[in-house]
């Protein structure tokens, strides 16, 4: 087992046990027929991929931290942020509670503090 | 017998391949980063090797979490460009060297490397970018074929530092064993620092970076030595993936010459780094 390490969510085998069929959720919008699916009835759509109601909720509210604290990997919650339009550096910031400007004038300013 | 002629470590930020998809590589935010690309590009140019073998991992577009292989390799004729949600990049599709495939794989598996053998996939930015990092503009096709080498980085356990780099060396032994007379580059992708969730999204570690980009040439033994957990603290979550420029230096001779390498900050959220080695140098030097 790895020693928690502050401030960065670990994917592992538990994890992934958690997040399975959320991450197959955002696996699938990879196609446009199924994010067009999704877009009609996004609750419906949670429901066919067997979300837990918390899933169900964190995704069709977009709280992206819930997505990943439940299980979703960062890859694969990208693509629903892809989805609507909205870039790693929006995640960034939504993560570190920044905007995305701030976020990227951190990031070009030499990125953040390791530690 | 084939020969590693040299070795590529490059990042592989799927905004790298945007950037020039979309003809903005000289936008002001990016200038300095294809500057830096440019001497790599030109020595590659003049260093065409008969086939390339491409070290990388997927990101939730040719593979899924259904099935996480530690280590693959592709055996196909061809290999699709995926489309990632937004597309596919406009790139060709890459051919592929089944014999060489084949050969490696039956001799990785004699040294104890069990792996993972895939006769369909799609290759993501993960694999195009780097391809577009040493070959810009490749018109209808890549300079030669290119055989996929993948490795599981996104969900721990990932392999060890130490697993990647015996996995190299294993390779480089495979490699010359091969009786056809090709010479070969390897690309070792990924990387530098960067974690993209949680409250340390964003880190960066140039100290970290700059001990990697001097060991990757001259003591590769010290990198392999590094736990996974090491590997984390220093260079992030997903930083952990420079672990796979340990299988292109293990695959190399022990003394390289280090023809070009590039440091810059920041590709999206992330340390981009090039480094590139001649593998013919450095055994007289």
């Amino acid at each position: 087992m790895l020693t928690d390490i502050p401030g960065t969510p670990v994917f592992d085998g538990q994890t992934s046990r958690r997040g399975f069929r959320m991450n197959k959720l955002f696996m699938s919008l990879r196609f446009a027929a199924n994010r067009e699916r999704f877009l009609a009835d996004e609750g419906a759509y949670c429901d066919e991929f067997g979300l837990t109601p918390e899933q169900r909720a964190a995704v069709t509210g977009r709280d992206w931290q819930a997505m990943i604290d439940l299980g979703g990997s960062i890859f694969y919650v990208y693509k629903l942020a892809m989805m609507d339009g909205l870039s790693m550096q929006y995640l960034g910031g939504v993560f570190t509670g920044m905007t995305e400007q701030e976020f990227v004038a951190a990031m070009r300013a030499g990125g953040r503090s390791g530690g | 017998m084939a020969e590693v002629i040299w070795g590529l470590a490059t990042s592989h930020v799927p905004s790298i391949g945007a950037a020039m998809d979309r003809g903005r590589t000289q936008d002001p935010n990016w200038k300095a980063l294809f500057d830096g690309y440019q001497p790599a590009r030109e020595w590659l140019a003049g260093h065409k090797p008969d086939v390339a073998i491409l070290v990388y991992n997927d990101h939730a577009n040719g593979i899924d979490l259904d099935i996480v292989p530690t280590f693959g390799i592709g055996t196909a004729e061809r290999y699709d460009v995926a489309d990632e949600g937004f597309g596919r990049r406009p790139v060709p599709d890459v051919v592929g060297d089944p014999d060489l495939s084949l050969h490696l794989l039956e001799k990785l598996v004699d040294e104890g490397f069990d792996l993972t053998v895939f006769q369909e996939l799609a290759v993501d930015h993960g694999f195009t970018v780097p391809l577009s990092v040493w070959t810009p503009d490749p018109g209808d096709a890549w300079p030669c074929p290119v055989v996929p080498l993948l490795v599981n980085v996104i969900q721990y356990p990932q392999p060890t530092a130490a697993r990647c780099y015996a996995l190299g060396q294993a390779l480089g032994r495979a490699i010359a064993s091969y009786d056809k007379d090709v010479t070969v580059g390897i690309l070792g992708t990924g990387g530098m620092s960067h974690q993209l969730a949680g409250a340390r999204a964003g880190m960066i570690n140039a100290e970290f970076d700059a001990m990697f980009m001097e060991a990757i040439e001259k003591d590769p033994a010290k990198l392999a030595a590094l736990s996974r957990e090491e590997l984390i603290r220093e260079a992030g979550s997903e930083g952990i993936e420079m672990i796979m420029w340990l299988i292109m230096r293990g695959a190399m001779n022990e003394r390289v010459r280090k023809v070009h390498s590039h440091y810059f900050v920041p590709a999206s959220n992330t340390a981009a780094g090039l480094a590139l080695f001649d593998n013919r140098a450095g055994q007289t030097a």
